[in-house]
């Protein structure tokens, strides 16, 4: 796959133009890189769900099922008499534009149906051309029109060209919400059996297995002994893991990703850190050994099966509360959902730092704590000796992820705790971070190598954001608060802004704790030098 | 229903808003008050109709042509000549602001700013008896 | 195409009008049969909307969070950007209603090479706020031509209207702001090439009827005047419902059409996207406070989903975690199949 160079990828992009032809005639041209492959059949029938054999989005003709426009009529019927969000939604636009540019991926796109008011629109004019007399009556005028197989592509398209990031939200003077549409609008593909490859197997890979990687328990007590053996020789600590452990006080929940794959793994070694400097009486679950969740990309009731087990495994293990670790998406699921999901959660209690004697008010019915709420107070109570001139090889900027800031309004912990160990934190420019924060361009099931063009371009707000601070500051760290951002930001950076590293922010902080009894460090996490130290990362290997 | 708790009183609210001037005018509204028309004179400087929607426009073009073109005289509708005055050539038939220009003005609550400077003979005569009694 | 056929709408719907009143004489019929008929269908229609919405349910607490939760008691939280109770629930929503809040944040995005450049774009706000604070200030003035007693705020309001004293009769400041806000809704409709592309005739179609009646009014009032004491004659009668043409007064032609330009956009309301007036109350993602692990929200329609157990993994993997040096939980599942024995029972 030919993708262009980063001077070229923008050159047709106009955000002042629009098309000659009106949108309802523009067909969705599938060109390699703006979309997903299929899902494999094997992927839903394993799960219990509807598909259609084996099939590409390129395809001329869809396989659709024979009752196709019954099936996705009731399912839209079926939608807006489940959700008010929808069906509001779909009712009170006025089409005012405050949010056309507001969508990362119309900036590096410049596709018009990218324009979240467009985006709903898809949907709008059939369910007013199908279900409201005066729609059929006036038909375009009205912006109405009839479901054809060309819309059910297009949908697909342009829902899997949104990743439920909620920016457009901020924006509207009604609050309406893409995200919630997209949801809805993926369920409704669902139920004709299209679906992403890159979104299903992970659902697939953790409803059996545990976790979105599919790693097997084994091999997650493996992995975490590796990753305890690096910690070991970095500071010259050994540190135990509890995994499985009954009657811990905490239930510990990473995202995956933070064992999986650099760099989220020096983060996961900035956790366990953490935990031993603390000595947090913890433990690490492989039947629940994922917070993050592809189900909700997919499916609401996906999203649902896949995080019961973390409180079946809370229940059996008895633990008190749940921390969770760094995630996006995560955590507007565990944070907007769960509660409504699994509660009440009366078998735990209400969460406590074992080590300030806090009490997390704000979690106090659901039983969960973000790991950034917990480290924040641990530091504003001086409970950890910091180091932060051992991040000095840093100069970090931080990228509020999506969800934790629009879901959540996580925003001021991460920051507390960066300006904490690190000495040179610098902010982006205002309008890209906080509640007006840019996606990673990947999330929401989208971080696909066959999707990379779209990537780029959906990633492209952002990545101009770091480029701006790299040229002023000298920024050579984006740190965040996503498993995707870790898993997507290397390509990312790589294309748009060159020299710049991915982290989490746990990461920074396993950098800078000062452990009982460790050695000099002169070693980051990464086995990269500290300032001053060069030179010196070989001695004692 | 859902969060019936909130609907149903917003839709009272939607519904009193919308038909306050039912609510306001509950045993209030009487009879419309009629301004008193002159006995002895029938026809004015223009038709009733005009009269009636542009009297303020005449008072207007009235003022302008007396005050700052120095025109003192006016052809009405029926050709007549008129002397271009609101209180002696107006108030000699509609001798009562009160009882002619008020009820209207105060049904319809326009505030024409006329008696900021002119005074009715009505009220001359009030005055005169006021300053005769006070001696 | 668009813009003409709303602007053709509304001049057919200035005719109606005026051919039924000055050639036909049809007063009673667009002066009381309509204007009656008209806010019949506002009123069932509009509620007809606001019970539809209400019953269906809004599943999950999904607000948009635009500031720092309430979290540690440390930090500063963000009471109108993250509500955390019904209180500044309120105070956020009344924000966005009558401040429109959201669209004050509105930015402009530019693409300038390869660089993305942001600038405050508050024009539409603006816009947005004398349209919408005109329109409502006109029709509470309004009100004095349907109350027989006339409250003296609204003659305060009046004052305040016309203070600058411009003209004869005076010309109302709201009468400009709704003018000067329609007009800007219009024309960055028609030239920003986004919003433009994005527009439905049904888009055009309330602005130029918005227009009709405000052009109607402000033409009433300063050109083709009419007897006013026969309009509030008449708008007592249809407030009191005691509906009757005036006496011996003649209406000029133009109070019709303005009247039927109103009737029409009231008729015409709850079926178009006006119910937004309304609409903005029940949203979800500004109407519900952000303190989702504080309180738990139920969904109505929840249902059980089925899960893999941890007996069925445990089953499943029991040679590697045998392998790994895991101990088994085997209590546990006999402990779950006597739960469920029990269900069963």
């Amino acid at each position: 796959m030919a993708l262009p160079k980063p001077d070229e990828l923008l050159q047709d992009v106009n955000l002042h133009k629009a098309p000659e032809k009106h949108w309802m005639d523009i067909k969705p041209e599938f060109k390699r890189g703006t979309y997903c492959y299929a899902v494999e059949p094997q992927v839903m029938e394993d799960l219990g769900l509807p598909h259609m054999g084996q099939w590409q989005p390129h395809d001329e003709k869809w396989p659709l099922p024979p009752d196709w426009k019954e099936r996705t009529l009731n399912a839209l019927r079926d939608r807006l008499n489940r959700f008010r969000s929808f069906k509001l939604f779909m009712d009170i636009c006025v089409r005012c534009g405050a949010c056309a540019d507001k969508c990362h991926f119309f900036l590096g796109s410049g596709d018009p149906k990218n324009m979240p008011v467009l985006r709903g629109e898809l949907v709008r004019s059939v369910i007013k051309g199908e279900f409201s007399p005066l729609g059929k009556l006036f038909g375009r005028l009205a912006g109405a029109r009839e479901l054809t197989e060309d819309i059910i592509k297009e949908w697909f398209y342009y829902f899997y060209q949104c990743t439920e990031c909620r920016r457009c939200s901020v924006f509207c003077p009604y609050g309406i919400d893409t995200a919630e549409i997209t949801i809805v609008m993926r369920e409704v593909l669902h139920e004709l059996g299209i679906a992403i490859d890159w979104a299903m197997k992970p659902v697939r890979f953790c409803h059996i297995v545990g976790n979105h990687i599919g790693i097997q328990p084994h091999t997650l007590k493996e992995i975490i002994e590796y990753l305890v053996m690096d910690i070991e020789e970095i500071t010259g600590v050994k540190i135990e893991v509890p995994i499985n452990k009954k009657g811990a006080e905490v239930l510990f929940v990473p995202p995956s990703g933070d064992y999986f794959a650099d760099p989220g793994i020096y983060n996961f070694m900035g956790y366990l850190i953490l935990f031993h400097h603390i000595g947090l009486d913890y433990t690490i679950s492989t039947y629940a050994s994922e917070s993050g969740n592809f189900g909700f990309f997919n499916k609401l009731e996906l999203a649902k099966k896949l995080h019961a087990k973390i409180y079946e495994e809370a229940r059996r293990l008895k633990v008190k509360w749940i921390l969770g670790g760094e995630c996006g998406h995560m955590w507007r699921v565990w944070h907007q959902y769960h509660n409504t999901w699994y509660g009440p959660v009366d078998f735990l209690e209400v969460p406590k730092s074992p080590i300030t004697g806090t009490v997390f008010e704000n979690a106090k019915d659901n039983k969960i704590v973000h790991i950034c709420e917990f480290t924040a107070d641990l530091i504003a109570h001086n409970k950890l000796k910091l180091d932060p001139s051992r991040n000095d090889h840093v100069v970090v900027t931080f990228h509020d992820s999506c969800n934790p800031s629009r879901a959540m309004g996580i925003l001021e912990e991460p920051r507390f705790i960066l300006k904490n160990v690190c000495n040179n934190f610098v902010e982006m420019p205002e309008n890209t971070i906080r509640e007006k924060t840019f996606c990673c361009g990947s999330g929401s099931g989208l971080n696909a190598d066959e999707y990379m063009e779209m990537r780029m371009r959906g990633g492209f707000p952002r990545a101009n954001a770091v480029e701006y601070v790299r040229k002023k500051y000298g920024v050579n760290h984006l740190a965040c608060i996503c498993a995707i951002d870790r898993a997507v930001f290397p390509a990312l950076m790589d294309y748009w802004v060159p020299g710049v590293d991915v982290c989490g922010v746990h990461e920074l902080v396993g950098n800078a704790i000062v452990l009982d009894g460790e050695k000099e460090r002169t070693m980051d996490l990464r086995y990269r030098p500290l300032k001053g130290k060069e030179g010196k990362e070989g001695e004692g290997v | 229903m859902y969060n019936s708790d909130k609907v149903i009183p917003g839709i009272i609210i939607f519904i009193i808003f919308f038909t306050i001037p039912m609510w306001l005018n509950l045993g209030g509204a009487k009879a419309i008050p009629r301004p008193e028309l002159p006995k002895e004179e029938k026809n004015c400087v223009e038709s009733k109709e005009y009269m009636r929607a542009y009297h303020m426009k005449l008072l207007l073009k009235w003022r302008n042509m007396a005050i700052r073109e120095g025109k003192r005289t006016f052809v009405g509708a029926d050709g007549k000549t008129y002397l271009i005055s609101l209180q002696n050539t107006c108030m000699k038939c509609h001798k009562s602001n009160e009882k002619f220009c008020d009820r209207c003005h105060k049904f319809v609550a326009t505030h024409p700013d006329c008696w900021h400077c002119h005074i009715a003979p009505e009220e001359v005569a009030k005055l005169r008896r006021w300053q005769n009694g006070n001696r | 195409m668009n813009v003409g056929v709303s602007l053709l709408a509304v001049i057919a719907l200035i005719l109606i009008p005026w051919i039924g009143v000055s050639a036909l004489g049809l007063d009673s019929f667009f002066g009381i049969v309509i204007p009656y008929l008209a806010f019949f269908v506002f009123f069932i229609g509009l509620i007809y909307r606001i019970v539809q919405w209400a019953r269906v349910p809004q599943p999950f607490k999904i607000p948009s969070v635009c500031g720092q939760e309430k979290s540690l008691p440390w930090i500063k939280y963000s009471r109108l950007e993250s509500p955390a109770n019904t209180w500044e629930v309120v105070l956020r929503m009344f924000f966005e209603v009558v401040f429109f809040r959201s669209l004050f944040r509105n930015l402009r995005a530019d693409l300038q090479g390869r660089r993305l450049i942001y600038g405050s774009a508050k024009w539409l706000w603006f816009g947005a706020i004398l349209f919408h604070w005109g329109f409502f200030i006109v029709l509470i003035r309004h009100l004095r031509l349907f109350l027989y007693h006339v409250p003296s705020i609204l003659n305060y309001i009046d004052y305040v209207d016309s203070f600058f004293q411009i003209g004869f009769p005076p010309i109302y400041i709201t009468d400009l702001m709704i003018l000067g806000g329609l007009l800007f809704l219009l024309l960055r409709r028609l030239v920003d090439a986004k919003v433009s592309y994005i527009s439905h005739a049904s888009d055009y179609f309330p602005l130029f009827l918005i227009l009709g009646i405000v052009i109607s009014g402000i033409l009433m009032r300063h050109v083709y005047k009419v007897d006013v004491y026969g309009v509030k004659e008449l708008a007592i009668g249809l407030a009191t419902l005691h509906p009757a043409m005036p006496k011996d007064a003649h209406i000029g032609t133009i109070f019709f059409v303005h009247l039927f330009l109103v009737c029409t956009l009231a008729a015409y309301f709850p079926f178009s996207k006006l119910v937004h007036m309304v609409g903005v109350f029940f949203s979800p993602t500004r109407n519900l406070p952000n303190d989702n692990r504080m309180r738990r929200y139920v969904n109505p329609w929840d249902y059980p989903v089925k899960y893999h157990t941890f007996c069925e993994w445990q089953e499943h993997f029991k040679e590697q975690l045998q392998q790994a040096g895991f101990e088994l939980d085997e209590e546990w599942c006999k402990g779950q199949n006597v739960a469920k024995e029990n269900k069963a029972a």
